[in-house]
């Protein structure tokens, strides 16, 4: 017999989602008005409609770790929804050769009130172990989980980071033919990354199918032998990791770098307020063309209100060009009162002293989210910027991208006594 | 043809789904057991509480104030027989009708036998039913009540309730996934129901000419079958069970082909 070749061969896969009041009909007087309508003949609304995948086509080896990379809202977490059954395909073939599991959330379907055991063979079961197996496997999972000391007490006592590693020990667990994962790893702290990361990595090297849907890009380019580019549900680039990942890199870069307009994006949040773009200037409010190390610089961030807010807060991220989350700098973090916000437009800025990164390519997120927490608008990676190299010690040197990701400004002395004299630089020019 | 193909292929493929899930039937029943009366300070007692308080209030109020007949047996007696089934059908149906809503994170996250919710919500509900049943029997004895060799009858009489629960009840849930109409209007439902079905009064008092109008509704056949196997002097009237039971089917049967032909689009618009 020869082995399977192909874990999953789909062809021509096409989802379509209907938006809005008219698609979901979610309560009867929706009904009764459509009906009304239609016998009063007037027209109904076109219903919206978005086409969450248009016409994706793949195949994945067995074996084959694929990584599948997009930004929010392009469909890859469709895509896995479509691949595990959840959602039905609107149309296109769909063929998968092997148990599935698909973890687009950890922990599902555990119960408060039940303990970890028990939860442990309930979302087991879910996840389409049997009992026997989980029988066999309930030690490991509790020792990778590191809760024996609570695993007969219910899991509302339980911390969330406790809960995330129950929860993802019993997806280490889990011997499927082909895995999905979508975004576990956004939650959760380093460490617990890198023991996700190190699970996924033995299931690859057991030979299982992996498919994996982050925004985390180094993450991606060292776990999957090849990538996929996903864009408005389609297949935009398939091929080798460092290829794809640049690929989808400059469509970053391609966007206008003056003002960077935000109007279109995909985005979560509720919309009662939306960044609409963003500028990044001088400490005289001049447009700042090109960044350097070590900067002093404004950032803009024009938005619209819609609904009368209070007491929002503003947060700006920035990662690596291969999605490492380097820093966050927020309102609430720094203590301002952003106070309230009345419909229409405005704008917030937010000084930064000393820009301590190394020349490179960064790329950032904004939010804005409000007492709840409810988000009102949040961009993942919405925008990047290049940081070019400055003479900062006046020495030509020591300034590139290949002594680091942040540059952290020093002063060299020897054989000092008392008090260590600071260096004495010229203040860096603003471009 | 083809369709009925398609049909029996599709039934087909449902079960062997069935069996390969069979342990997520086993830990959502025992999930559903389980967390039923946690934090409770009463715990499963409220498995007899229900139906017997019920019993005193409608005893108080139908067999006393209002005097309304029993056919000559003892009120309580009367009215806890039909309570015992009833209860388990009114508390399963509301349960079941909100199984697929109440779970909807697991329906939007995870690939499993839809089905798997509602079955698992009327298998949950037996053990409700068995321990209110043995108040039953107390209540038999108290009454110096002759035991018949009929008892046995009363667990195969489990399997058309619990069928027409679950018909009715994947009818609902589905339905309650597009409209959330559907949890207001169950309280209801089974309010009018319970009117509908003789558990405070007798069929005897019903005017001759609605008896057939009243055997349509699965509850009464089964009801009386409770009754007459539990109780003395009467005798089981099988042709209104097998009508009974036949509408039960029916109605499962329904519920099953709605249920089936809406299961795929539950987590786009749950």
């Amino acid at each position: 017999m020869t082995p399977i070749e192909y874990a999953i061969e789909i062809e021509g896969l096409s989802k379509r989602y209907r938006l809005g009041q008219s698609g979901h009909k979610q309560l009867l007087s929706d009904v009764l008005r459509a009906i009304t309508k239609r016998h009063l003949g007037k027209k109904e609304a076109q219903a919206e409609s978005i086409w969450a995948l248009r016409d994706v086509t793949l195949k994945v080896r067995s074996g084959e770790v694929l990584g599948i990379i997009g930004r929010n809202g392009s469909g890859k977490s469709t895509l896995l929804k479509v691949l595990s059954r959840i959602t039905k395909a609107t149309s296109g073939k769909m063929c998968i050769n092997g148990r599935v599991a698909a973890l687009l959330e950890v922990g599902t379907g555990f119960h408060e009130e039940l303990t970890g055991r028990e939860n442990i063979f309930l979302n087991g079961a879910i996840l389409g172990m049997t009992r026997r197996e989980m029988i066999e496997k309930i030690d490991g999972i509790i020792a990778f989980a590191g809760v024996e000391k609570f695993v007969d007490t219910p899991i509302k006592r339980y911390s969330s980071g406790m809960r995330l590693r129950l929860g993802f020990a019993i997806a280490a667990h889990l011997e499927p033919a082909i895995l999905m994962v979508d975004e576990v790893l956004a939650v959760g702290d380093a460490g617990f990354q890198r023991k996700c990361l190190k699970a996924m990595d033995d299931m690859q090297s057991r030979g299982k199918t992996v498919l994996f849907v982050s925004h985390n890009l180094s993450a991606i380019d060292n776990l999957c032998s090849r990538v996929i580019w996903i864009n408005n549900g389609r297949i935009e680039k398939d091929g080798p990791p460092d290829e794809v990942i640049r690929a989808y890199m400059s469509s970053f870069a391609a966007a206008d770098k003056q003002t960077y307009d935000f109007r279109t994006l995909d985005r979560k949040g509720n919309g009662d307020a939306r960044f609409t773009h963003m500028e990044f200037m001088t400490r005289s409010g001049a447009p700042k063309d090109t960044i350097f190390s070590g900067d002093s610089l404004i950032v803009r961030l024009h938005y619209k209100v819609q609904e009368k807010i209070t007491q929002p807060h503003f947060g700006f991220k920035i990662y690596t060009e291969t999605g490492d989350f380097l820093t966050e700098v927020s309102t609430w973090g720094t203590g301002f009162d952003v106070g309230e916000l009345s419909p229409g437009s405005g704008h917030i800025d937010l000084a930064i002293d000393f820009l301590n990164l190394m020349p490179g390519h960064f790329l950032v997120s904004l939010w804005v989210e409000g007492i709840g927490p409810v988000w009102y608008d949040v961009l993942e990676h919405c925008a990047s910027f290049d940081v070019e190299a400055s003479n900062y010690y006046n020495s030509g040197r020591g300034i590139e991208s290949r002594f680091g990701l942040i540059f952290l400004p020093g002063f060299w002395s020897r054989d000092a006594t008392g008090t260590i004299p600071r260096a004495v630089v010229s203040s860096p020019e603003n471009g | 043809m083809s369709d009925r193909e398609k049909l029996v292929s599709r039934m087909k493929s449902a079960l062997a789904e069935f069996w390969q899930y069979k342990d997520v039937f086993y830990f959502l029943v025992l999930r559903n057991i389980k967390v039923r009366y946690k934090q409770t300070l009463l715990g499963i007692s409220w498995a007899i509480i229900q139906p017997f308080m019920t019993m005193v209030v409608f005893t108080i109020f139908f067999g006393k104030f209002a005097g309304i007949p029993s056919d000559g047996i003892p009120y309580p007696l009367f009215t806890y027989s039909a309570l015992v089934p009833w209860t388990y059908f009114a508390v399963t149906l509301a349960a079941t009708g909100n199984c697929l809503v109440s779970n909807a994170n697991l329906l939007r996250k995870v690939y499993f036998p839809r089905l798997a919710l509602p079955v698992s919500t009327v298998l949950s509900g037996l053990l409700d039913l068995a321990i209110a049943s043995t108040v039953l029997f107390g209540m038999l004895i108290y009454y110096q009540v002759d035991l018949s060799w009929e008892l046995c009858f009363l667990p195969l009489l489990v399997i058309p309730l619990a069928v027409l629960t679950l018909g009715v009840g994947m009818f609902l849930a589905a339905l309650n996934v597009k409209f959330r109409d559907v949890r207001h209007a169950i309280p209801f439902l089974v309010q009018l129901w319970l009117f509908a079905t003789p558990i405070i009064y007798p069929v005897s008092i019903m005017p001759e000419r609605f008896r057939p109008l009243a055997s349509l509704n699965p509850m009464t056949g089964l009801i009386e079958c409770f009754r007459a196997i539990l109780l003395p002097d009467r005798s089981i009237d099988w042709s209104s069970l097998l009508v009974s039971c036949l509408v039960a089917l029916l109605i499962f049967v329904a519920g099953l082909l709605y249920f089936q032909k809406t299961e795929a689009e539950f987590a786009d618009i749950i």
